[in-house]
């Protein structure tokens, strides 16, 4: 087993803030049998009970005083209560915290998003599916199944167009090093740059998948990134909503076309300009890897 | 006036105000900021003008100060949007008031925009709100009751919303379900790849519950220009024996003279896809190759 990645990995040691809920204890069951390590989970006014063997606290400091290694939160909580759960991760000093939760208020997620910054720790989300590292670790709600241990770096702003391309990068028999899902909501913690920069860094990473959709400019700015850092591995990135008319929210609170700015067409373009290919069909995404897996296999 | 539409909209009120006579127009607001993940204050001396447009144009005329969202809108950061302007003595004083009030409003109401455009200021040196624009965040009205949204969109629109997802109204012919904005976007962009046209966006969302799914096949497939029904899941929070059990429940009931395609992988797949096949439908495992049947279908 692989023991470095980025972000997420066998030292990843997990508490689950709203485990007692309905999503909470199926995706803490499909975690453990995964083999993340789901050490302690945190419901308010539930201390003492336990979830597919997994012990309860009232609140993260009992956890983190029972279970010290705990060093990632992923939280499950309804959007009311999410910034209050993300401010507690924080302030006993976990430095990763996953919010799959949707709907939670921009203002909540800019105010958490700078104290985290401030804690100099990592928001991932929120409205996101999570992090996972095939082999090693899923912190998140992703079908663990679908994803084989590999050398493919997957960041996306959606979750289920992930599984898309993440599956069928698997059944072109590569695999992923790290699949993380920044989220779908208009602001969000970690962006497209940061991760880029990561896989950058990490030699698990061969390749990278970028998955972007309408709305925002996040695309175009990891296209100038791209560009200006001479990005040393190759980059194929996939643009959902081509389709999409403008003024409309396509499901994600992010993904709409808004007074002229952030439609497909201008991502694709700046994508393409940086030198990086975008697909049209999520299953292109794979086949163009499994080419420049080849190249790079000849070249080595 | 009243009674007559503009831009679609019914007017349905009208404020007298007594008529302004004006020395300046100028320009505030406050933005929720995407890239900068900040609040963001535009300031300009220069207001009634579409303020996106006069930054890339004169971005010299136009103040953006990020504003710390722990900290709130600091005093030098309102001397300096006040200096900008150009406004000294009472209406100095009144500009410090509004920026104040308006980024208050901004922050305890939950906007994503809050905007006075154009801000007057008189002969008399006042400062007059000529105008102004708010957008809402959707996500926190659970913590204002005093909203009530105005109903608007199409039909289709306004149902789907009634019953708790997000859908978009296209003009084509094959219904789109799907589970994740990003998935359901691809398979709208797929199925126009395909030669087909997608007759709407409904994305179920995580989690979705089987009288969810079940709600969102029956609209779709009573809707009178649907003729294909096509439904792409890909489970992670949502489980395909519940979606399989929806779709199954729907299409028995209003299902008669449409077809139906799917598309199912991911959490408890196996159970969905044997849910289906009892039930006459049978489920695809490639989005591309369901996709190209169903645009098929519809021709």
């Amino acid at each position: 087993m692989r023991h470095m990645a980025i972000l997420v990995d066998a030292n990843t040691h997990v508490l689950v803030q709203g485990i007692t809920g309905r999503q909470g204890a199926f995706h803490t069951r499909a975690m453990l049998r995964y083999g993340t390590r789901v050490e302690a989970g945190v419901t308010p006014g539930k201390g003492g009970q336990s979830v597919e063997g997994v012990p309860v606290y009232d609140s993260v400091e009992e956890a983190l005083a029972n279970h010290p290694s705990i060093n990632t939160s992923l939280i499950m909580v309804p959007a009311a209560y999410a910034a209050d759960a993300v401010y507690e991760a924080l302030d006993n000093g976990i430095k990763l915290v996953v919010i799959i939760t949707e709907h939670v208020p921009v203002h909540d997620t800019l105010k958490f998003v700078r104290y985290a910054s401030l804690q100099g720790a990592r928001v991932i989300g929120p409205n996101c599916p999570g992090v996972i590292t095939p082999g090693a670790a899923k912190v998140g709600i992703m079908p663990g199944h679908i994803f084989k241990q590999g050398g493919v770096g997957i960041v996306s702003r959606s979750g289920t167009l992930t599984y898309e391309i993440a599956y069928a990068v698997t059944l072109k028999g590569l695999g992923q090093s790290t699949c993380v899902g920044i989220g779908g909501d208009p602001v969000v913690g970690m962006d497209f740059i940061e991760v880029l920069e990561m896989f950058r860094k990490d030699p698990g990473t061969e390749a990278v998948v970028l998955i972007g959709e309408i709305g925002g400019d996040m695309e175009e700015r990891a296209a100038a990134y791209i560009r200006e850092t001479n990005y040393p591995k190759p980059v194929v990135a996939y643009i959902a909503g081509r389709t999409a008319p403008p003024e409309k929210r396509m499901g994600h609170a992010g993904a709409i076309i808004s007074m002229g700015a952030g439609d497909a067409e201008s991502k694709v373009k700046a994508l393409t300009a940086a030198g990086v290919y975008v697909a049209s069909t999520p299953s292109e995404v794979a086949e163009k890897l499994s080419k420049l897996q080849g190249y790079s296999k000849i070249n080595r | 006036m009243l009674g007559s539409s503009i831009k679609g909209e019914r007017v349905q009120s009208v404020i007298v105000t007594p008529f302004t006579e004006i020395a300046r127009e100028l320009y505030l607001g406050f933005i929720v900021d995407r890239a900068r993940r900040r609040p963001v204050m535009i300031a300009s001396g220069e207001g009634g003008v579409d303020i996106e447009a006069l930054a890339k144009m004169s971005p010299g005329n136009v103040l953006k100060l990020d504003v710390d969202p722990l900290t709130g809108l600091r005093d030098y950061q309102v001397r300096r949007a006040v200096g900008f302007m150009r406004l000294r003595d009472k209406a100095a004083e009144e500009a410090v008031k509004t920026l104040k009030s308006l980024y208050r409003l901004f922050t305890e109401m939950d906007c994503e925009l809050a905007e006075i455009n154009p801000l007057a200021l008189t002969p008399e040196q006042r400062l007059v709100a000529l105008d102004s624009k708010i957008i809402l965040d959707d996500n926190a009205l659970f913590r204002h009751r005093e909203f009530t949204r105005p109903s608007s969109g199409s039909g289709l629109e306004e149902e789907a919303r009634r019953l708790g997802f997000s859908a978009v109204e296209l003009d084509g012919d094959i219904g789109i379900i799907g589970n994740g904005a990003g998935l359901t976007m691809a398979t709208m962009d797929m199925v126009k790849l395909k030669g087909g046209s997608p007759a709407n966006f409904l994305d179920v969302g995580g989690g979705a519950a089987e009288e969810v799914v079940d709600k969102a096949a029956r609209l779709l497939l009573t809707h009178p220009r649907v003729k294909v029904l096509f439904v792409n899941i890909l489970g992670g929070i949502t489980r395909c024996d519940e979606v399989a059990r929806g779709l199954v429940s729907a299409y028995k009931a209003v299902g008669h003279g449409k077809r139906v395609v799917v598309r199912l992988m991911g959490t408890n797949e196996e159970e969905g896809k044997k849910i289906l096949r009892e039930n006459g439908l049978l489920p695809y495992d490639s989005m591309e190759e369901a996709a190209e049947v169903a645009a098929g279908l519809a021709r």
